[in-house]
């Protein structure tokens, strides 16, 4: 086994226990603080001392957050719910719950009932994030979320605190931008379960480490040979493309993501933080500067045109949307996007994935259908 | 006391209410005025306040679904690509902004689109659709969830900077002026019609109740779109008096026997609202809580807390706020058990009924059900299953009456 096969083994290992590494900080004295899906201030929580820790959910089954849940409501909340329930998140001193959807409008209601001893710390962002009423009230939230992290922690957050922590961060995301574009120049090198779990793991390591090992996977990444590429390659798009059933069945069939419109993924990477005199802001700042995802007001469906866009650089044959199933903002963004797309002569398909879901014949079907219609 | 007796009844007032500010709306539009589509939970304050014509896309929704364009105008948004599983109101307006008209209701199609996020974020992505489809501007007052009851000062500030830029926006739109005294009127007006909407509703606590529960999904579509017009204000006072000599006279619009009196927790099914409501009346069950009365009443005494009442729909609220306005709704209008629809086209509300629920039952101390349907996609409703909640709630509230009783 090379080096570079050993990184990819180290990053699927992580990304398929989380809850091992959860236990490794503990024991190392360090605290963790949930972070459920999209863009908690995670630079806050490691601003002081603690290791954020992502929660998407993961391939279970629903029982006891049926109790909470109507069946309508997305897996990732549901399977989230259901592990919080059943003790799998034990050991973090917090989670913090953003409101970015209505269904996690709901989940702070339903986890403090459900899941009382681990405490819901709520992140409200402002959807007119660009204006600077929008940009002030998200920075009025995230100091909220760190007067609660403080508790936490025990200790204050100084600005320096925090400037370190966007840094150290910063530096991550322009690593995990390296990544995207190598993934894109070299398609194939990467299996697209080996680039899901790079992205994957990100969410149960320390930044630094994180960092550390993407930033040694770049390095290898350039000094391997380009070689030729004979399959489909592709750009996905989606809340989370994770599921261990899709990502098989795209690595079997050959394909190559060569770049993502992922939240998941590449959307947590692309847009910096802003180093602004008030790190805060500079935080809030970011979240007007992200675009593509769905849950994002976006009255001019910037995500279309970037999506486009992407997939145009990137050489990609196709684009692969990836529906959680009751999604509703990716449901309602298919229909202007899939027009956006066809309008730029780009081939795309969509699959709804269920995490609660073992089989996945018809994504099967539907990839297989896919990768004849791009011509391979 | 003449003028009294020859007035219309409320309901008529209040209906033809309703119908004139569709029709302000459809002449206004012939006069080349910019017409608006308005979320229902939008700052009528604004609108209002600059004379600016608008329509509102739910109660367009509601309307066509209850005379049975529902399901077909779902399935024609379907057709365009969206899911089943979206808002039927939001489908319902897809199809009818591409087909731009239905036999069962018309509103003129919009040059602009005004939506808060209070109800939920659906609302968003909703406009943001029709802002691409129809390539107009979208205005957006975001009000976010909140965390805690009453609303910080942080989203005060955030919900007053928007406020005024939308006035702003709305000027240039649409070349009205903001003019302050008249701003003035307009809230003491909204005040008037929500005090008169609230004391309407509030005759319900009474036994039996002088209305049928199921009037407030009629009545409150004036309080959606004419709440800051004196005739909406006068017309809701006049709701509140009859229902006061209802009282008085021991008579009542809900034309059964009220054996039993429930809360019914969520929007309508208005595709199956006869069968929802005759169901309940042919059992003796009539809705005497809601939370369509705080729904509609916006009651503040100055900017900040209008700002503020705005983020107190439901919906918004946090959820020990949300289950406190049941509780007491519940016990001040004396009801002996709750029905809970599981509306498919919502999940924020439907997200947290269940906990809801139990919570309820217990805090209330009454028997509850839950039904799944839809608020305009009658795919989803199933009468057996609707009779079947029902008879069990009325066989639990019969026995309690008993052991009461015995007591």
């Amino acid at each position: 086994m090379n080096r570079m096969e050993e990184l990819l083994r180290a990053f699927r290992n992580i990304a398929d226990n989380p809850k091992a590494q959860l236990e490794k900080y503990r024991a190392e004295g360090k605290k963790a603080v949930g972070c459920m899906l999209y863009f908690c201030p995670e630079e806050l929580v490691y601003a002081a001392g603690m290791i954020p820790f992502g929660l998407w959910g993961a391939r279970t089954q629903a029982v006891e957050a049926k109790r909470y849940l109507p069946a309508f409501i997305c897996s990732v909340l549901q399977t989230t719910l259901e592990l919080g329930i059943r003790g799998a998140y034990d050991g973090l001193e917090a989670v913090m719950i953003p409101i970015l959807c209505d269904s996690l409008k709901g989940m702070d209601g339903n986890w403090r009932y459900s899941v009382p001893h681990i405490p819901v710390i709520p992140v409200a962002h402002a959807q007119n994030r660009k204006t600077e009423a929008g940009v002030a009230f998200t920075a009025s939230q995230y100091r909220k979320v760190k007067a609660r992290l403080e508790e936490i922690a025990g200790r204050a957050i100084t600005d320096a605190d925090i400037r370190d922590a966007v840094s150290v961060y910063n530096a991550r995301r322009a690593v995990m931008r390296r990544f995207l574009e190598l993934c894109a120049r070299k398609p194939g090198l990467l299996k697209p379960s080996e680039r899901n779990a790079v992205f994957k793991s990100s969410c149960f390591m320390d930044v630094r480490e994180h960092a550390g090992m993407v930033s040694e996977l770049v390095a290898l990444m350039e000094e391997a040979p380009a070689g030729e590429f004979k399959g489909p390659k592709i750009v996905t798009s989606g809340i989370m493309a994770d599921h261990p059933n899709l990502l098989q069945i795209l690595d079997d069939l050959g394909y190559a993501v060569v770049d993502d419109e992922v939240t998941h993924e590449s959307l947590r990477f692309r847009a910096d933080v802003p180093e602004t005199e008030d790190p805060i802001e500079g935080m809030a700042r970011q979240v007007g500067n992200i675009e593509g995802c769905s849950v994002l007001f976006d009255p001019e469906k910037n995500r279309g045109k970037m999506l486009v866009d992407l997939a145009k650089k990137s050489g990609a044959d196709g684009v692969l949307l990836v529906l959680t199933k009751f999604c509703d903002p990716e449901e309602y963004d298919y229909v202007p996007i899939k027009r956006m797309l066809d309008a730029a002569g780009i081939p795309a398909i969509q699959v709804e994935i269920d995490q609660q879901t073992a089989e996945n014949a018809q994504t099967l079907t539907a990839l297989e259908t896919f990768r004849g219609i791009l011509g391979y | 006391m003449d003028d009294h007796i020859e007035r219309k009844p409320a309901k008529i007032r209040l209906r033809e209410i309703a119908e004139k500010a569709t029709q302000d709306a459809w002449e206004a539009k012939l006069r080349g005025e910019k017409v608006g589509w308005c979320a229902s939970n939008f700052p009528q304050e604004i609108t209002t306040t600059l004379g600016i014509p608008v329509v509102f896309p739910e109660n367009h929704a509601a309307g066509v679904a209850a005379k049975g364009g529902g399901q077909r105008m779902c399935e024609y948004a379907e057709s365009m690509g969206y899911s089943s599983d979206l808002c039927s109101y939001s489908r319902i307006s897809f199809a009818y902004a591409a087909l731009k008209e239905c036999p069962e209701l018309n509103i003129p199609q919009p040059d602009f689109l005004l939506c808060c996020n209070n109800i939920c974020n659906c609302m968003i992505k909703w406009y943001e659709n029709l802002a691409v489809e129809l390539d107009i501007p979208l205005l957006l007052i975001d009000i976010p969830h909140l965390d805690a009851f009453p609303c910080d000062e942080d989203r005060i500030r955030y919900i007053r900077a928007q406020f005024d830029d939308c006035i702003r926006k709305l000027e240039e739109l649409t070349g009205k002026k903001w003019d302050e005294e008249r701003f003035k009127e307009v809230m003491a007006i909204s005040q008037r019609s929500s005090r008169a909407w609230l004391k309407a509703v509030s005759y319900a606590q009474y036994t039996p109740s002088p209305y049928s529960g199921f009037d407030i999904f009629n009545n409150m579509a004036v309080a959606v779109v004419a709440r800051g017009t004196v005739e909406a204000a006068e017309a809701f006072e006049q709701l509140a008096e009859e229902y006061e000599e209802n009282v008085k006279n021991g008579v009542s619009t809900f034309k059964a026997e009220e054996k039993y009196r429930v809360l019914f927790e969520g929007i309508a099914c208005w595709a199956n609202l006869s069968y929802t409501f005759k169901t309940l009346k042919n059992l003796g069950i009539n809705v005497t809580a809601t939370v369509y009365g705080p729904a509609f009443s916006f009651l503040y005494d100055n900017l900040d807390e209008l700002m503020a009442a705005y983020s107190y729909v439901p919906n918004c609220n946090v959820f020990e706020r949300e289950l406190e306005l049941r509780v007491n709704d519940a016990i001040r209008h004396k009801v002996d058990g709750a029905i809970f629809h599981i509306n498919r086209s919502c999940k924020h509300w439907s997200g947290t009924l269940y906990e809801m629920e139990r919570q309820l039952r217990e805090k209330a101390g009454i028997p509850t059900v839950v039904f799944d349907g839809d608020q305009a996609d009658p795919r989803v409703f199933s009468e057996a299953q609707y009779l079947t909640r029902i008879e069990a709630l009325v066989e639990i509230m019969e026995e309690n009456k008993r052991k009461g009783a015995r007591k």
